[in-house]
This record gives C-alpha cells, structure tokens and sequence, in this order.
C-alpha cells in the first residue's frame, strides 16, 4: 500500500516536557484533495496538526511527505519543502501592505513571483484592489483571505489551515470554502483544522473526528456526516 | 527691521540649533527603536555605542591628519566615519554573538536584556575612557561657518548676525541622506520589509521563511551605523565626551517613547520634539523680546524659562507627560 | 547553609587580610562603607528579588537621603531665612498648589478644549507666579554670606533623624515615578528612574539656597565623636596606650567602630524586617506576582499598587543608606555622585551576591564593594608591571598607568555579564 501524499503517521508527543496530548493520531491527506479535522474542544485538533508542521515534538511516530520522513525537520524547513500554514490568530503583518504580506509569503522565492501574486489575487479579487492598504485596516474574512494568499506565495504543495472560519460570518465562511476548494483543484493538499464540523466535512474528501488526541473516527467527509454516532455525538444531533 | 532682528535672533539660537540637534538626536533615537523593534528590549548601551562609534572615527581621524589626508573644506571625519561604522557594526555583532544571542536563544524576558544591555554599556564605557580618556575631543578640522555672523550683517544690513555653522549644515544633510536611505531600505528592499514583518509579527516571519538571525544581524548593523553617524554628528557640533554621550541616552530614549518604540517615523518627529523643547525652554528670550515688544515691556531679566543644567529635564518632563497620557507615544508603537 | 556560612567567611577573610596586609583602619574603612552598599543592595534586591522591578536610578534615591542630611542637622542660617526663607517656602508652596489645581483641574472638567486649555493656563500663570516668587528669594538667600552659607540650612536635629527622614524623601520621589511608570512596560520603570537620577543630581548641584550646590556642605555634625577630642581625653589616651596602640590610629579605629556598630545595627534591623516580610503572606503574593504577573492579576490582586507599594519602600531603604553614607563622609558633595559608582554597582552586587534572597545581596555588598576597592591598586600593580620595560615619560605609558582607573568598569561590567549568563541566580540563590 503507498503512502498518502502527506501522513502524519501514529503520532505521539506534547509541548516541551509536558505529558503527551496526541495518543497514537494519524492523519493523512492525498494529493489534491481536502481533509478536515474536527472534534469536540480540546480534542488536541490544533496540536495534531501542529505536530504535522513540526511546532510541537513528535515523540513516537513520524511525518511523511511524499513518501519522504519530514519528522526531524524544524517548520521553517518544512516550509522550504512545499508546507505552509495558516495559524488562527495573527496570521497577517498588520502594518504591512496587502502587497507586502504576499511578498513576505514568498521570501524563499528567488524567482519571479508576479505570477503567483496573480493567481492569488484572481483567487481573491478583493485584495487586488485593496493592495496597497495596510493589512490591518481590513475587515476579518478579508484578513483571513490575506493570510490565506500569503501561505500561498510559496507555491505550497500542502495548505494547511488552522480554523480559517474563526470569526467570520457565515456568508463570509461560504466564500471561504469556496475558495478553498478552488485551491484544492489546483492539486494543492489540504488539511484543515474546522470548528463549524458539518460545513466544513461537506466539502472535505476525507473528515478525522478526534477525541482526547486520539482518532474517534475517520473516513470520507460523506461517510462521517452519515454516521449516525458521528451525528449524535458532534454535528447537534439529527 | 526690528521684527526681521528679532527673526534673525531667534533662527540664530532656536532654530538652527535645534534643527541641528533634533536631527542627532533623531538618528540616535531611531538606532534604539530599531532594536526595541527587532529584538524587543530597550538597548541602554545605545549612548556608549555612540561614544564608542564616535571614538573611532576620531581615532581614524586622527590617523588621516597625520597622513596629510583631508577633505577641506569638510571634516576629515567625514572620511573616517565609514570606517568607524564599519569597526563598531564589527563590535555590535560580536557583542550579539557573545552576549545577546544567548538570551534570545532562551526566551529570557525583555527586562533581563536590558540589565545585560547595562553591563555592556558598563563595558563599552570602560573601553573608550581606556582608549581615549574620559577628557573631552574636538576634531572638527574642517570650515568653521557656512555663513558667519560678521557676513550675515554686511550682506543683509541687519544689526543681528546669522552664523550657520557647517556642523550644523553637515548635521542636517547627513540626517537627511541617512533617514532618506533607512526609509528607503525599510520600505523598498527585501531585507528591509523581512525586518518590518519580524518586528510586526515574528512568529509568522519564521513561518515563511525569514531567518531571524539574518534580521538581528542586520538590525545592530542599521543601529551601527545610525549611532556612529549621530555620535560623530554630535562631536563635529559640540564635543566628544564620553560622559556626555552617556547623558544623551535620556533624551534620546524620550525622543524614542515620544514618538513610539519600535516606531521610526515617530523616532524622528519624536527627536525634533525634544530637541525644540530643550532649546526654547532654555534659552534666554531677552533679546528676541526686545525686539518684538515696546520698549515700555521689555523684560528686565533674562526671560529664560530654565537653566539650562535642567535641559534633562525638559526631556524627562516631556517623557512622563506621554507615559502619562499616551503611553504608546504619538505614533502607535509596538505594545509587547 | 554550610555553603552560605562559608561565603561569608570568605568575603570575612577578605577584610581580615586587608586588615593584617594593608591596615585596620583600611580594613574598617572598607568595611563601613561595605555595610552601607549592603544595606543599598538588600532595598534595590527587595525590588527586583521580590517584583522584578528594574530600578536604574538608585543613586537618584542615595543622593536624595545626603540632601536630607543638610536639611535635618545643619544649624539653620538665620540672615537667608530672614532674608528669603519665608518668601522660598511661600514659592514652593505655590508650586505645588499649581500642580495640586492643574491636576484637579484636569479631573473635574469634562473632557475637551476647555479643559486642555484651562489645564495650560493653570500651569502657564502658576509657573510665571512661581519663578516671580522664587527667583528674588533664591537671590536674596544666595547672597548670604556665599563663600561659607548662601543656602537656608537646617533643622539643627540629631543627624541620626536624617536617617529614617532620608528614607521618607527618597518614597516621596519613588512615588511620583512608580505612579506614572509602573503598570507600563517593564523598560519605562529603568527609563523613567535612570531620568530621575539625574534629575536629582541636576537640581543638588545647581540649587544653591537648597544645599549650596557644587559648593558642598561640609563640616556634618556627627552621630560619633570627633578624633581630636578622643585625642584630647585622658582616659582614652590611657587606655588606648593600654591596649598598645598609639592615640591617633586607636582614635581613628575607635571612630569606625562606632560608625560599623550603628550601621551593622540599621543593617541588621532591616534584615530582620525584610526577612519576615518576605516568608510573609505578603512576601509569597509578591512573589507570586513576581513569577506570574497575569494569574495574578485574574485572582484580583492589583499588581501595579502592590508594586508601587514595593517600589516606595525599596527606594526607601536607598534613602536611608544615602543618608547614612553623607554621615559617614561629613559632608554632601554632589558633583561625586556617578551613576556608574551608585547605580551600577549596586546592581552587580544584587546580581553577584544572588537576586531575590536578602542574605545573598548582603554578602554581594561586601563583597563587590572590598573587590571595588582592592581592584584599583591590584590593576595598578598589573599595570606597573606591564609598562616596566616600556620608558619613563613615554606618552603610552603614562596613557596606560592614567586608564587604570577605568579599568575597573570594565572589569565590574564583565563580573556582571559573566554572572548574569553562567550563574544566573547568584552565589546564593533563591530558595
């Protein structure tokens, strides 16, 4: 059996010399596709995930990317390998323009980024016209678009968000996701971290239910939505 | 004629001196609130690093002068001050190398940095006394007067003289050059923006790829520079005195609160506010009173506000009005 | 505590040696001003051990209990006060009222440009009053015989009431600045204090009616009695010549001793005080909020009020040494206070001896202060020996022997670095 595109495999481990938070979590996500994780507070959802970018140790178990163990390196290696992550809170220069926090999203870039800078802005069209405004006059989905567009100035082969819907209004999500599938069409990975479970398992090809840092239940976003535990216990019944 | 005297006067001893002053003291606040911004402490070894850039661009003064080596009419220190910023940008990196670096590495607080901050300061200050002595300097060699007093007269035929001094010329010129080019870099280069998005937002900066300690290098060696060139600026104008240069800390750490740590652009404004507020709260308004009012109300005495041994003062009072009032300074600065 | 016992008895064997090599009167002379440096070092600890309050204007607070030296034992000058003295008080009187109204002023009307300009005004007229109140008095007390008084001069008390009122100026001084720094960020407390010292340094040295300014006082009555007079005693004369020492040294010895047995009295008192409050309940919240200042503040303590509290008595506590200083030397001389000698020093002996423990900055005063002593001749020496092959009269040598002096700033900023990266909590840490 081959490896997923990027798997974090049987992870184990917390912060600093803490007790470990992650309990055996595997996650997984194929190239081009959408996985999301959810799960009930303090799940260790974000921690899963930031144990797949290297911000906490991985004590047992290992990181995979393209069949290649990616567990020793530090996040901004990662980075260089093709990752990018969007983290929930101050996720955006604030006193930088529009323009400028995609530019420092391509810091590592040493060729032409005019292109990609395009791409984004046809992704998100708002920001074209806003770009040259400082990042933290914004409205908050049009920051969250920004630290999106960011993420993406790497030309990443795997996005990784962290509850990108925290704080935007519904409407607002919906573009959101929009979005982010438009992003996923264009053979990026995606892994998700989602507070609002039942939106975000619609639109994921693969849904991780995580409880007490350990796999709940796992399979396609479908699968999921249907299962009626799934249902009882996470999506409000139903 | 009168009320053109008394303009005269008041350019003479407010303006001009001023001007040339807050322009030090701007470059010297904006050397401290780049680090504040980079590296998130308050950096009290900023006047000694003047002192100290500012020692060895005499020193290589001096070494020019004995070569037969000038620039006439500028100072020869003109010359010297790349060299002198090159030799203290060497010893600031060595100082983060051996000193700072550690603490980064740990996370320690910001205030433990300051305390190590003051024992390098403590370090730089017994350097340069060994080196130099604590006696004062004068090096400017180069035209004393862009426009003397005694020429002012006999070209305008006002009873008042206007002496621009080249030092105070050169002061501005080179503050602006220097602001011009921080600015520039700040805002346009590459290195420049990767240095605003760390001190913006750090942990996004290591998130895409900037190396931290590429900016830190890069930050004390812009804080090499602007120190030197406002510590050599300040000699060229009045003297070099290493005690003196400890001193300016004050009012150069008020320019920086004033206007904002971790601000530049509330660095500079900051600076012209002390510097303006020293002058004309120090000085002896008589003569520009007798001018500008009948005679009937001339002030008796020297219609001067403060002596001007409380010129610290003026900076400190100005400083805890902000802390007091708008404790971010006028131009928002970083909150940690 | 074995360990710490053998500390002390190190830096004890320091003095004692320097008492066999060089002389006891060096010995105890060293020593007194060690106990006073002790008694600094335990008030700047109280505020950086006990709330990580970073004080960089200690020699502010020192000279400040000198000032209260002149103002409390020197007899008063009868001619300035009948010249100028009512006329001074009623000036700084006003001043205060000035700032009294403005800061009223300011409270009570509503926000907006009558109260910006009515706040401006108050403070515009109330100045322009002050300086046509002040300045013909400062004059006219400054006249006054200048060559030997010139200033108001004292209450003719006991200088040992300076001690405690020492103290009292120097909380007055540190309340003002905890009031507008504390509660800010940690690095304005360092700017707004390094300010205040100079402030304070600035305003003894040019106001002459207050305490004659760079002109000194000297001539401080004393808390000991006078060598001459022990000279002069017969039965001191005889029973010093029992002992078998000549008159002038046993004096001289007898002098310092009583000095060291009043000061070891202060600074035992004040180690038994802080040692109490710091195993206190008080002294754990402080402390508490020292290690987490924002649990702290979410169990309702109000950090900034109990560090100004903590503010005002450490500065206190560097009054009263100052004062206690200024007695020592019989005179007040501002142009000696450097922030390097006052403030900085201190600070590596709170640093060295081991930041939070009280026992730790004690035994960092004595001895940081016999190391800042001894270093001078020990360099000089060092410095001999490396320019003995070089001519006399050489421009470099002479350079070298003259840089001795400095030398030991840099020496006390690279104790103090090294300290501060390899050994972080001391030579006697906290518990």
């Amino acid at each position: 059996m081959s490896d997923p595109f990027l798997i974090g495999d049987r992870m184990s481990g917390g912060y600093g010399q803490g007790p470990n938070i992650l309990h055996g979590c595997t996650l997984a996500v194929e190239k081009g596709q959408i996985a999301v994780i959810v799960g009930p507070n303090g799940a260790g959802k974000s921690t899963a995930m930031k144990a797949v970018f290297g911000m906490m140790d991985v004590r047992e178990g290992a990181v995979r990317l393209d069949g290649e163990d990616i567990t020793a390196l530090s996040p901004q290696d990662r980075v260089a390998k093709g990752m990018a992550f969007v983290p929930q809170t101050n996720n955006i220069f604030t006193s930088m323009t529009v323009e400028e926090n995609l530019e420092m999203g391509a810091f590592l870039r040493e060729d032409d980024i005019s292109g990609t800078m395009g791409q984004v802005y046809d992704l998100f069209p708002i920001l074209k016209d806003k770009r040259r405004q400082a990042a933290g006059e914004l409205s908050g989905g049009q920051r969250q678009q920004v630290a999106v567009g960011r993420a993406l100035m790497t030309q990443p082969t795997v996005l990784m968000l962290d509850e990108p819907t925290a704080g935007v209004s519904p409407i607002v999500m919906d573009e959101l996701f929009d979005r982010i599938i438009e992003v996923a069409r264009t053979g990026i990975s995606i892994l998700m971290v989602e507070q609002n479970a039942r939106q975000a398992l619609e639109i994921a090809d693969k849904g991780y239910v995580l409880v007490q840092g350990r796999n709940a239940h796992t399979g396609s976003g479908r699968e999921l939505l249907e299962n009626p535990e799934v249902r009882r216990t996470f999506l409000g019944g139903t | 004629m009168d009320f053109l005297n008394a303009l005269v006067v008041l350019a003479n001893f407010v303006l001009i001196p001023a001007v040339s002053y807050g322009s030090q003291l701007a470059l010297g606040a904006l050397g401290v609130t780049l680090v504040y911004g980079i590296l998130r402490f308050s950096n009290f070894a900023h006047g000694d690093t003047m002192a100290f850039g500012a020692m060895v661009t005499i020193l290589f003064t001096w070494a020019f002068q004995a070569f037969g080596l000038s620039i006439a009419p500028l100072p020869t220190a003109l010359l010297a001050l790349p060299f002198g910023i090159a030799v203290t940008a060497g010893m600031m990196l060595l100082t983060d190398r051996w000193v700072y670096q550690f603490y980064r590495r740990h996370k320690a607080k910001p205030i433990i940095l300051v305390m190590v901050s003051l024992g390098v300061m403590f370090i730089l200050n017994g350097v340069v006394r060994v080196i130099i002595g604590p006696g004062e300097q004068r090096f400017n060699d180069g035209a004393r007067f862009i426009i003397s007093a005694g020429d002012f007269k006999k070209m305008t035929g006002l009873s008042e003289g206007l002496a621009f001094r080249s030092s105070q010329g050169l002061t501005i010129v080179v503050t602006l050059i220097s602001v011009a080019v921080l600015f520039w870099f700040l805002n346009r280069t590459r290195t420049g923006k990767s240095m605003r998005a760390y001190s913006d937002n750090e942990d996004l900066a290591l998130l895409s790829g900037i190396n931290p300690e590429k900016v830190v290098r890069v930050t004390w060696i812009i804080a090499a520079i602007l120190a030197t060139t406002a510590g050599v600026l300040y000699g060229l104008d009045k003297a070099f005195k290493p005690f003196t240069y400890f001193q300016l800390l004050l009012p150069v750490f008020a320019a920086a609160i004033v206007g904002g740590l971790g601000n530049p652009l509330g660095a500079i404004a900051g600076g012209y506010i002390i510097a303006f507020s020293e002058v004309t709260l120090t000085y002896a308004w008589k003569k520009v009173a007798t001018y500008m009012l009948p005679d009937s109300l001339a002030p008796d005495g020297l219609a001067q506000l403060l002596s001007t041994d409380y010129k610290y003062a003026v900076s400190f009072t100005i400083l805890v009005i902000v802390l007091i009032f708008k404790p971010y300074g006028l131009f928002r600065g970083k909150a940690v | 505590m074995n360990r710490n016992a053998l500390l002390f008895g190190f830096v004890a064997l320091l003095y004692i040696i320097t008492g066999f090599v060089q002389s006891w009167n060096t010995a105890l002379a060293i020593f007194n001003m060690g106990l006073i440096s002790a008694i600094m070092a335990l008030g700047v600890n109280i505020q950086w051990g006990y709330a990580g309050l970073f004080n960089v204007g200690i020699m502010g607070f020192v000279a400040l209990g000198g000032l209260a030296t002149v103002l409390v034992s020197m007899p008063p000058v009868a001619e300035a006060w009948a010249a100028g003295g009512l006329r001074m008080l009623g000036a700084l009187a006003l001043g205060a009222a000035t700032i009294t109204a403005g800061v009223v002023a300011y409270k009570r009307l509503p926000l907006g440009r009558v109260r910006s300009l009515g706040v401006i005004a108050i403070f515009v007229v109330g100045f322009v009053l002050y300086r046509v109140l002040f300045d013909p008095a400062r004059d006219a007390i400054e006249a006054i015989n200048p060559a030997s008084t010139g200033y108001l001069g004292g209450m003719n008390l006991t200088i040992l009431l300076a001690w405690p009122i020492g103290g009292l100026i120097a909380a007055g001084a540190a309340w003002l600045i905890g009031k507008t720094a504390l509660g800010l960020r940690s690095d304005y407390l360092a700017i707004a204090t390094l300010g205040i010292a100079e402030i304070v340094i600035a305003v003894l040295k040019n106001e002459d009616w207050l305490a004659r300014g760079v002109k000194n006082v000297v001539g401080l009555p004393r808390p000991v009695p006078y060598e001459v007079d022990l000279q002069q005693s017969t039965d001191f004369v005889a029973r010093a010549t029992w002992l078998g020492f000549d008159p002038a040294t046993a004096s001289s010895l007898w002098v310092k001793l009583l000095y060291a047995g009043l000061f070891a009295a202060v600074l035992l008192a004040l180690i038994w005080l802080s040692q109490l409050a710091l195993n206190s309940p008080w002294g754990r919240m402080m402390r508490a909020i020292r290690d987490n200042e924002v649990a702290a503040e979410a169990m309702g303590k109000n950090v900034t009020r109990r560090h100004l509290q903590i503010f005002v008595i450490g500065s206190a506590i560097c009054g009263m040494a100052g004062a206690m200083m200024t007695t020592l030397d019989g005179q007040l001389t501002p142009g000696t206070y450097q922030p390097l000698r006052f403030t900085f020093l201190i600070w590596v002996m709170v640093i060295v001896g081991g930041s939070g423990n009280n026992w730790g900055s004690v035994l960092g005063g004595f001895l940081i202060w016999w190391l800042w002593i001894q270093v001078e001749p020990i360099g000089g020496a060092i410095m001999s020996l490396i320019t003995y092959p070089m001519p006399d009269g050489s421009g470099l040598k002479a350079h070298l022997l003259d840089s001795v002096q400095h030398i030991r700033l840099l020496t006390m900023g690279v104790v103090l670095l090294l300290v501060l990266r390899f050994s972080p909590r001391g030579l006697i840490p906290e518990r």
